[in-house]
């Protein structure tokens, strides 16, 4: 990997907490092919980092990874310090498009009360009054309490979202990670979802893990990224990253990073100043930097 | 007693044939209906349907060798099960298809196997019986087996609840959390298999359908809690079993006269009447509820 993109040594992170997660040096090999190549950093409690890369770049591979879904080739994955087993309560997960049928009976409350206890056998008829509270918190928390007697398939696409943070939020977990929660909002219910991820972050003293092709709508609260690009990752604050040398040697193709107004656009630069070897590796493999969706 | 009466024909309560009926097509109605439930949720009514529809095929092998068809009913079903498990497509239109083409197979076996049931035995009724069912005709000596089956089914229904919910839920939410989210489909389809089984031996195997589908469907549309749609679903299931018994039985006085109405029919005329009160239920509802969330939720129903 090039000295120019940045990775999370121990000296990088900030203050002495130990990182809720550690992923290091991970590989992923599917039948032949790299979707992910030496991708290392680490995540330190109420920090808020985005997972940015375009589709097909290895953000869901990585999550399956985290999650103990699928073994990495190489490297190795730490939550709270210690080797990630199959089942861990410490991660929170909501993945990306859950389909919720109008017709399933099942309201915000009974969605939020599965987080707790959903992995269980039996009935679960007595659940204890600090269960019940739990959840009633938690509902609160996601400011869900209006609709919790919704069934959840009505509720719109912001209002779904929130019941399945809270689910994922309910059982106490040290790490948050959420696939593309920001895909299929409108505007404001992304800024909705955005505000709430900040505000958890901060008053739950969690890390969090987000993944979006589009960094923008995260920025107000983000503290830290991983951008990934052809299975690599580059790691560190926007400031660090988010810079025309570094993401051109993660593309391996030239991108300037243009600044308008308080966004931020990647787009694919012309690549005169590469070697003719290198200008089309980026879309030969289907992952070349695009142009940020421009929205007035 | 007049009331009593005009709804109960005479001797309904004495006979012996009825009190089986009763009996089985409560079980019968009950696994269904809770089963039911599950496979409406997971969005795969259709696997259900051809389950059901193949299980004919063992009905059919189980009569022609002298059985119980429920022994038949069962066998099938388990492979079929066991089939969609090991195929594990995940994919809705792969899904959609593999079920197609079993199901188009194991009915043409099944054809097969009626014809030399009818031409070859005494059993004349066999295709009537296997694909539409006799209330009337099923034996006391089956009735324990229906019982023990039904009571394996309710239990795993009762043991993976939760799981079943959170699976059904998201497959990616359940196994990041650690569930063996293909045990539990097993388990799922085991009391799928035992459910239509007992279904195909009360309403035939292509009716077998129509209480695994119905009583959910209409259970979905009233309430909103996971835990009452499974239980009200296998009573809306048991109510109709009963109410197309109590029609049937009294039937022998309908015209045409001295000959009863067939209680699949009725049972399942019951189911579809139910589902279409359900739905009027849940307009009126809609319509009351409507003005008191405005905008912000629609049609919160239920």
């Amino acid at each position: 990997m090039s000295a120019l993109v940045p990775s999370d040594g121990a000296a990088t992170l900030d203050g002495e907490a130990p990182a809720t997660l550690e992923v290091s040096g991970v590989t992923v090999s599917v039948s032949g092919r790299e979707v992910l190549r030496d991708v290392s950093f680490r995540l330190a409690p109420g920090q808020l980092t985005a997972l940015i890369g375009s589709n097909g770049a290895g953000k869901t591979t990585l999550f399956r990874v985290i999650l103990g879904l699928q073994a990495p080739t190489a490297g190795t994955i730490l939550v709270d310090g210690h080797p990630r087993a199959r089942r861990n309560p410490m991660i929170g997960y909501v993945p990306q498009r859950v389909f919720l049928d109008p017709d399933m009976p099942l309201r915000a409350r009974d969605v939020v009360s599965l987080g707790l206890d959903g992995h269980r056998l039996g009935l679960g008829l007595r659940r204890h009054a600090d269960q019940r509270r739990r959840v009633e918190e938690m509902l609160g928390a996601v400011d869900a309490l209006r609709f919790a007697d919704s069934r959840v398939g009505n509720l719109s696409g912001g209002e779904q979202q929130r019941v399945l943070i809270a689910h994922a939020l309910v059982s106490r977990p040290r790490l948050l990670i959420l696939d593309e929660p920001l895909a299929n909002l409108d505007l404001r219910a992304e800024r909705e979802v955005v505000d709430l991820l900040g505000r958890i972050t901060r008053d739950q003293g969690i890390s969090v893990l987000i993944s979006a092709h589009d960094m923008n709508p995260l920025l107000p609260v983000m503290h830290r990224l991983v951008y990934l690009a052809r299975g690599r990752a580059a790691t560190g604050t926007v400031e660090e990253v988010v810079r025309p040398e570094v993401l051109s040697d993660l593309y391996g193709q030239h991108v300037d990073v243009l600044r308008v107004h308080d966004r931020i656009l990647v787009v694919a630069g012309a690549d005169e100043r590469l070697p003719a070897g290198l200008r089309h590796a980026g879309s030969a493999a289907g992952a070349a930097p695009h142009t940020e969706r421009w929205e007035p | 007693m007049g009331a009593v009466s005009a709804i109960f024909a005479a001797g309904f309560f004495q006979n012996g044939s009825v009190h089986a009926a009763l009996l089985a097509g409560a079980v019968a109605a009950l696994v269904t209906g809770a089963v039911g439930t599950f496979t409406v949720l997971r969005g795969q009514s259709f696997a259900g349907h051809a389950t059901g529809e193949v299980a004919a095929t063992g009905g059919s092998a189980a009569m022609l060798g002298g059985l119980n068809p429920l022994w038949g009913y069962l066998g099938i079903a388990v492979i079929v099960a066991g089939a969609i498990e090991a195929l594990g497509v995940q994919r809705p239109r792969a899904r959609d298809l593999a079920t197609g083409l079993v199901l188009g197979a194991g009915l043409g076996i099944a054809g097969l196997l009626l014809y030399l049931d009818t031409t070859g035995t005494s059993t004349s009724g066999a295709a009537v019986t296997v694909l539409f069912g006799s209330l009337f005709a099923v034996t006391r000596s089956a009735l324990p087996g229906m019982v023990a089956l039904g009571g394996v089914s309710l239990a795993l229904v009762v043991l993976t609840y939760r799981l079943q919910l959170l699976t059904a839920l998201s497959p990616d939410l359940a196994a990041a959390r650690g569930v063996p989210v293909r045990l539990v489909s097993l388990a799922y389809l085991l009391s799928l298999a035992v459910a239509v089984s007992l279904a195909a031996e009360t309403v035939g195997a292509v009716l077998a359908t129509a209480l695994l589908i119905g009583p959910p469907a209409t259970a979905l549309r009233l309430t909103k809690r996971p835990g009452l749609a499974v239980l009200g679903s296998g009573l809306i299931g048991v109510a109709a079993a009963w109410a197309g018994t109590v029609l049937a039985y009294d039937s022998y006085y309908w015209p045409p006269a001295g000959r009863s109405w067939p209680p699949s029919f009725l049972i399942v005329a019951v189911v579809f009447g139910l589902y279409l009160g359900s739905g009027a239920v849940q307009r009126v509802r809609g319509r009351r509820r409507a003005p008191l969330a405005p905008g912000a939720v629609p049609a919160a129903t239920a």
